[in-house]
């Protein structure tokens, strides 16, 4: 479904990812864990084409994401659904039209029907009755479960997840969990998330990527994981912070570059 | 050295921001011009809400200032009419003054205001809370979507808006007329139309047109290329008001030379 290959990602003269390749298979749910400025976000943002890769590729259904003409990229897209980290519902439409939208412009049903497909897929994530909500009157947890309606909207094959339990509490989190699990079950979609909660990760994966400092460190199932003996991954499963040593002279180098850029 | 190099820089620099300007512009124009004969119709209810937020609710300011504009306008030529006994010459001299430059510019700058830094801050922000990026993943473009109906209401707004602008401003001066120049109210506006030839206001309004696409254009350049943090969005707004008052006053100077030099009779 997806193959990524030997990808390089650059901020400016800062390469955030330093050569990544794996595939993601039909129907599994892939987990890409990192921690933070680990290139996770910047991974995803490159799969859906929102950030361009200094060299290396990304298929999509056989589709070179970076190399494709504009056209060809939204024909990709419109299979794509993304659900944001703040769910980015757009704040001046009210539930209801943010996941109309997208079959609105790309579609050409009656009014009618969007209206009971916006319903239907407001009640999969658990909101139904509140298409006449704007997004600032719902709870943190509520924008992203509209969030996830709108990305299903179009019926994608691919669901893309950006930290789904970022900022929630661990209820309102398990419950995010539970309906990625469900739509798995439902719809057998092939499901890609990104997320730093490891009992997240570990309860609705299929396969675990672990990226760190723009590099894959393991790639496995998740009992293959957890019984990994590679230090990097131990140290993430079992929360070991960065030992001193390591964070000074990490530091000194980063102050270091900095000054360097900075008269550049 | 070092200096000629820096002015050749900031020079580049201009030139490009303007090469983003245009080419904005102008995908946003493709989308409006060409779009709909692809099966893209224009969001014709964005527009119709934007041009409501443009053109509509800046009417009270608009009418305040450009009402005041327009005294002030009349007072300070008749300072000067008056050492050669001719201030009933006030009516002519605001009617042209006011419809050849001061009712477009003072309305482009109201607008910019209003709605150049709205557009900044609006798109800004969709930009911090990775709306842009929804609308991109959704494979809705932001400019057919955001940008093309701010530029419908922008260029159809303000030349209306300017018309008004006109005439509050020789309203204004009739005030004076009136009051110090021993016109009556009727004579005041029949002198005035009569200074006015319809030259004067299509100058006018063509370069309310130009401001028009020039203020979308910047409002929304910056508001796109906002970066990350909410205060980044402060820097777009105040950044989208500098560049287009900068802007709208060069056009102006380059549009008013061009009408100078051109056709003078």
């Amino acid at each position: 479904m997806i193959s990524v290959r030997d990808l390089h990602v650059k901020y400016g003269a800062t390469e955030i990812l330093h050569g990544v390749s794996f595939d993601v298979k039909r129907g599994e749910t892939l987990v890409i864990m990192g921690g933070s400025g680990s290139g996770k976000s910047t991974l995803v943002r490159t799969l859906i084409g929102l950030e361009k890769p200094s060299s290396g590729h990304v298929l999509i259904k056989g589709k070179d994401v970076a190399a494709i003409r504009e056209a060809e990229l939204e024909e990709v897209r419109k299979k794509i659904g993304m659900s944001f980290q703040g769910g980015a519902l757009f704040g001046s439409m009210t539930v209801g039209e943010n996941v109309a939208l997208p079959l609105r412009e790309h579609t050409k049903l009656e009014d009618s029907t969007i209206e009971i497909m916006v319903r239907l897929k407001l009640e999969q994530v658990g909101l139904e009755g509140f298409e006449y909500y704007m997004p600032s009157q719902l709870s943190g947890g509520m924008r992203k479960r509209a969030a996830v309606a709108r990305a299903l909207a179009m019926d994608p094959e691919l669901l893309f997840f950006d930290e789904p339990s970022a900022g929630l509490d661990p209820i309102i989190a398990a419950g995010i969990d539970q309906l990625i699990l469900e739509l798995k079950r439902a719809f057998h979609m092939t499901i890609l998330v990104v997320t730093h909660e490891l009992a997240s990760a570990f309860l609705i994966a299929d396969r675990i990527v672990l990226i760190d400092r723009g590099k894959i460190v393991a790639i496995g199932t998740t009992t293959e994981m957890q019984s990994s003996i590679q230090p990097r991954v131990r140290q993430f499963l079992d929360r070991v912070p960065e030992s001193e040593t390591a964070q000074e002279s990490d530091y000194l180098r980063a102050l270091t570059e900095e000054r360097r850029f900075g008269r550049a | 050295m070092e200096l000629v190099s820096q002015i050749g820089g900031s020079v580049t620099e201009g030139l490009a921001y303007i090469g983003s300007l245009a080419s904005l512009g102008g995908r946003a124009a493709l989308d409006l011009f060409i779009g709909p004969f692809h099966g893209k119709p224009v969001r014709l209810r964005r527009a119709v809400s934007q041009a409501m937020d443009v053109g509509v609710r800046a009417l009270p300011i608009l009418s305040l200032i450009t009402f005041f504009i327009g005294l002030i306008l009349a007072l300070q030529s008749a300072y000067e009419l008056r050492r050669f006994g001719a201030v009933n010459y006030v009516a002519a001299t605001v009617a042209i003054s006011m419809t050849r430059e001061l009712g477009p510019l003072i309305t482009a700058i109201v607008v910019i205001g209003r709605s150049g830094s709205s557009f900044a801050a609006e798109i800004g922000t969709m930009r911090v809370t990775e709306e842009i990026d929804a609308l991109e993943t959704m494979a809705i473009s932001p400019v057919d979507f955001l940008v093309a109906p701010k530029l419908v209401a922008m260029i159809v707004m303000l030349p209306c808006l300017t018309i008004w602008a006109n005439a509050m401003g020789i309203l204004g001066g009739s005030v004076f007329g009136v009051w110090q120049a021993g016109f009556t109210f009727v004579r005041y506006l029949q002198v005035s139309v009569d200074a006015l030839i319809l030259r004067d206001i299509t100058t006018g309004l063509i370069k309310s047109l130009m401001f028009g696409a020039t203020i979308t254009a910047v409002g929304c350049l910056e508001g796109l290329s906002t970066g990350v943090g909410a205060e980044q969005v402060g820097r777009s707004t105040t950044a989208a008001v500098v560049k287009s008052i900068f802007l709208v006053i060069m056009e102006d100077l380059v549009f008013t030379a061009l009408f100078f030099f051109v056709g003078a009779q």
